[in-house]
C-alpha cells in the first residue's frame, strides 16, 4: 500500500449527499477480477451519456477539474454495498483526499487499506470549503497527516480526527496482515483454548 | 478484557421527546465496577467472546467463526493469498457460493457473458485451490449467500461472521455478530481467520406493540429507516428489540437485519430465543449436540439492566406498508401518504438531495403513491426471496392476473427455496398469474446478471436498495414488501394490501 504523509492538490467539488459506492463504480464494472484499472468507469452513470460518450456537465469532467487529486462532497459519502472496488476506482483514477462531513462505516475503513485519506470535517467548514473552491480558480488544499491539518494558501486550516492507529499504518504504508500476523501465537492460544 | 474498568451503570435515564420517537437519554455512569459484574448486552458478550488481543490504541484483533465468500469481492482477495504465498488458515471455517453475477434463466445452459462466466471459474478455481467448500451451479444449495448461510444452519447464535458483502447483517437475526467487509479484509480473514475492529457503539431500535394486518418485517424495517435515516446508524451496531420484533418469525427476522446496512449500522442483531432454536434444529450443519449448544446460546441474549450508548423506542401501531419514493432507502414514507416535496425539508442539503431524487425518479412530488404506475415487479434478494416470502407473495397473487402492462419476475433466494416452493406449488399460482419463474441468485436486485430494468422503467420491488441505477441504468425502484409487490404487479400500480382481497 502506498504511505501518505502530506498531500498538495487541486480539489473538484461534487455537491452531493449520499454519493453511494453503486455511483462510484457501478457493477457492471465488478465482473474484474483485477485490483487495478477501476479508474476509467469511476462515476460512470454521472460521467458518461447513454452513448458513452463524456457527459461534460458533470463536475469531474469539466477541464478546470482536470488533474484534480482531493475531492470535496456532502454528507454520508460512500454508502451502500461494502465494494472496496468504489476505493480502487477514485485512488486509480488519481484521488488521494476525500473532504466530506461524514463517510459511511465500511467504505471509510476501506480507504486506509488503499492509500487514500478520508477526511471528516464540519457541515460549516465543508459549506466554506465549497464556497472557496468555487471562487478561486485552480483551488488547492494541503492535507497533512502528520499534525492531522488542513489548509489552503488563503487562510483557511481545520485540524481532523483520525485514529491513531489507522494514522500510524496510512504514514507507514503498513500491511494490516503481516501486522496480525505478528500476534499469531495470540491466534493459536485462542484457537486452542476455544477446541 | 480490554483497557481498565469502565463506567457502565446509569445513574439516570432522561425521556426527551423529540418528534416521532422517543430518545432515551443515557447519562455518564458514575460508578466503577469490574467488567464480569457489569450487565452486559447481548453485542457485548459477542464482542468480548472473541477477542484475540486488544491493546490500547490499536484495533482489537477479533476471531471470526464463519467467512462467507462469493465471486464478486473474492478474486483480488485470493491473488493477494497468491502473491504473498500465504494459505487460507481455517478452510473448513469459509464457504463460498457464485450468487451477484449467475444468470437465473435455464442452469444447463452455458453462461453467455464471458467476464461474469470468467469470474465465477475463477471463485471456483480459488475454492478447490485453497480448499473453501464452494455451492456450484448445479447444486441444489446454491443461493444468495446469506440465504444459504442459515438455511444450511452455517449460520449459528454466538457467532462472529463476515462475507465481502454489506448485508452480511441478514446473519444477525440469529443473535451473530455479522457484517460486511471489503475486499482487502476477506483477504486478511483468509489469511488469518481474525478482522481488526474498532469496537462500535451500540444502539437498540424498539419496537413495542403489534404490527396491523398487512405491515411485515420489510415495512417495520424501512419505516426505522425512515426515521433514522440512512447514516443514523453510523458507528453503532444495532440490536432489535421490542414486542414487535420478538413476534417475528426467524425468516422475517432476517429480513430485518438484512437491512441494517442501509441504516449505515455496522451489523444489526436480534437476541435468539426459542423461535431461534426452532428454525435451527435438524438443520445440516447445526452442531451435533444440540442441546448442549442450545444450552450455550440462552446466556446470549441481553443481561437485566445492560445498557446500550442510544435507545430508540417506536410504537408498532403507527407502521404502515412502506414505499420508497427516492433514491435512497430512507426515502421512505407511508402507502397512504404523497410523494414529498423539497419544500418540505427544513435542510437545506435534504431539499437538494430531495430535488435531485425526484427528478431522477420521474416524480413531481404531492403524488398519491398509489397513482404510481409500474412498468416491472421483482420479487427477489436476500431481503425478501425465502420460503416465506415467497408464500406471503403468492397468497396476494393467487386467483389473479398481473396486469398487461406490468413484467413481473419471482426469484427465489436459493435453489431449495425454489424447490420447495414447487413442491407447495407456488410456482404454480406465480405462472398462472403471469409471473416470471426463475432460478435461484442475486439477480435484478443489482442487475449484474441479464435481468435488469431500462431506462425509465419504474419498478416495484422487495430488495433493499433504490440506489440511482441499481437495477439498470435509468432504472426506477421503489423498495416494498413481498405482500405490496405482488398486489402492485396484479394491479399495475401501487395499492395498499391492507385493502386487498
Ligand atoms: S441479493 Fe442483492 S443485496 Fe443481497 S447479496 Fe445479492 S446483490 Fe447483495
Amino acid at each position: 500500500m502506498n504511505a501518505f504523509t502530506t498531500h498538495a492538490g487541486k480539489v473538484v467539488s461534487l455537491d452531493r449527499a449520499n454519493v453511494d459506492t453503486d455511483q462510484i463504480i457501478p457493477k457492471q464494472f465488478l465482473k474484474r477480477i483485477e485490483r487495478t484499472g477501476f479508474g476509467e468507469f469511476l462515476f460512470w452513470d454521472w460521467a458518461r451519456r447513454d452513448d458513452g460518450t463524456l457527459n461534460m456537465a458533470f463536475e469531474l469532467n469539466r477541464p478546470e477539474a482536470a488533474g484534480a487529486s482531493i475531492l470535496l462532497t456532502r454528507r454520508n459519502f460512500g454508502s451502500g454495498s461494502s465494494r472496496e472496488h468504489a476505493p480502487w476506482a477514485l485512488e486509480d483514477y488519481g484521488f488521494r483526499v476525500i473532504v466530506a462531513p461524514s463517510f459511511a462505516d465500511i467504505f471509510y475503513n476501506n480507504c486506509f487499506k488503499n492509500g487514500l485519506l478520508p477526511i471528516p470535517l464540519s457541515e460549516e467548514q465543508i459549506e466554506e470549503l465549497f464556497q472557496r473552491a468555487a471562487k478561486h480558480e485552480g483551488y488547492q488544499l494541503t492535507a497533512d497527516l502528520e499534525k492531522q491539518t488542513l489548509t489552503d494558501e488563503h487562510g483557511f486550516t481545520a485540524s481532523f480526527e483520525v485514529e491513531p492507529f489507522r494514522r500510524h499504518c496510512l504514514m507507514n504504508g503498513l500491511d494490516d496482515i503481516a501486522l496480525t500476523l505478528e500476534q499469531v501465537d495470540k491466534i493459536d492460544a485462542f484457537e486452542a483454548a476455544r477446541a | 478484557m480490554q483497557g481498565s474498568p469502565r463506567c457502565i451503570a446509569a445513574v439516570g435515564t432522561v425521556y426527551a421527546s423529540t418528534g416521532p420517537f422517543v430518545e432515551v437519554l443515557k447519562l455518564e455512569g458514575r460508578f466503577d465496577m469490574s467488567e464480569a459484574a457489569h450487565p452486559r448486552t447481548l453485542f457485548e458478550k459477542l464482542w468480548d467472546n472473541h477477542v484475540v488481543h486488544a491493546e490500547e490504541g490499536r484495533q482489537t484483533i477479533l476471531y471470526i467463526d464463519l467467512h462467507l465468500v462469493h465471486e464478486v469481492t473474492s478474486p483480488q482477495a485470493f491473488e493477494g493469498l497468491r502473491l504473498a504465498g500465504r494459505q487460507v488458515r481455517r478452510p473448513e471455517l469459509t464457504i463460498a457460493t457464485a450468487d451477484h453475477n449467475v444468470p437465473t434463466s435455464d442452469r444447463s445452459l452455458p453462461i453467455l457473458d464471458p467476464i461474469s462466466k470468467q469470474q465465477i471459474d475463477t471463485l471456483s478455481n480459488n475454492c478447490k485451490e485453497f480448499g473453501v467448500k464452494y455451492y456450484d451451479l448445479n447444486d441444489v444449495r446454491q443461493g444468495i449467500v446469506h440465504v444459504i448461510g442459515p438455511e444450511m444452519g452455517y449460520t449459528q447464535p454466538g457467532m462472529t461472521i463476515v462475507c465481502g458483502d454489506s448485508h452480511t447483517s441478514t446473519h444477525g437475526a440469529f443473535g451473530a455478530l455479522a457484517f460486511g467487509i471489503g475486499t482487502s479484509e476477506v483477504e486478511h480473514v483468509l489469511a488469518t481467520q481474525t478482522l481488526l475492529q474498532y469496537k462500535p457503539k451500540t444502539l437498540e431500535l424498539r419496537v413495542d406493540g403489534q404490527v396491523g394486518r398487512g405491515v411485515t418485517a420489510k415495512d417495520i424495517v424501512l419505516y426505522l429507516i425512515g426515521q433514522i435515516s440512512t447514516s443514523g446508524g453510523t458507528g453503532y451496531c444495532v440490536e432489535y428489540t421490542g414486542e414487535a420484533i420478538r413476534a417475528l418469525t426467524m425468516e422475517n427476522r432476517m429480513t430485518v437485519c438484512n437491512m441494517s446496512i442501509e441504516a449505515g449500522a455496522r451489523a444489526g442483531m436480534i437476541a435468539p430465543d426459542e423461535v431461534t432454536y426452532e428454525y435451527l434444529k435438524g438443520r445440516e450443519f447445526v452442531p451435533a449436540d444440540f442441546d448442549a449448544a442450545v444450552a450455550k446460546w440462552r446466556k446470549l441474549p441481553s443481561d437485566e439492566g445492560a445498557t446500550y450508548d442510544k435507545s430508540l423506542v417506536y410504537d408498532a401501531a403507527n407502521i404502515a406498508p412502506q414505499i420508497t419514493w427516492g433514491t435512497n432507502p430512507g426515502q421512505v414514507t407511508s402507502v397512504d401518504k404523497k410523494v414529498p416535496m423539497p419544500a418540505e425539508f427544513s435542510d437545506e442539503t435534504e431539499q437538494k438531495t430531495t430535488a435531485l431524487a425526484l427528478e431522477y425518479m420521474g416524480l413531481n412530488g404531492g403524488e398519491s403513491l398509489t397513482d404510481i404506475k409500474l412498468d416491472r415487479v421483482f420479487i427477489g434478494s436476500c431481503t425478501n426471496a425465502r420460503i416465506e416470502d415467497l408464500r406471503a407473495a403468492a397468497a396476494v397473487a393467487k386467483g389473479h392476473k398481473v396486469a398487461g402492462s406490468v413484467s413481473a419476475m419471482v426469484v427465489p433466494g436459493s435453489g431449495q427455496v425454489k424447490k420447495q416452493a414447487e413442491e407447495e406449488g407456488l410456482d404454480q399460482v406465480f405462472k398462472e398469474a403471469g409471473f416470471d419463474w426463475r432460478e435461484a441468485g442475486c439477480s435484478m436486485c443489482l442487475a449484474m446478471n441479464p435481468d435488469k430494468l431500462d431506462p425509465g422503467e419504474r419498478c416495484a420491488s422487495t430488495s433493499n436498495r433504490n440506489f440511482e441505477g441499481r437495477q439498470g441504468k435509468g432504472g426506477r425502484t421503489h423498495l416494498v414488501s413481498p405482500e405490496m409487490a405482488a398486489a402492485a404487479a396484479v394491479a399495475g400500480h401501487f395499492v395498499d394490501v391492507r385493502e386487498w382481497n
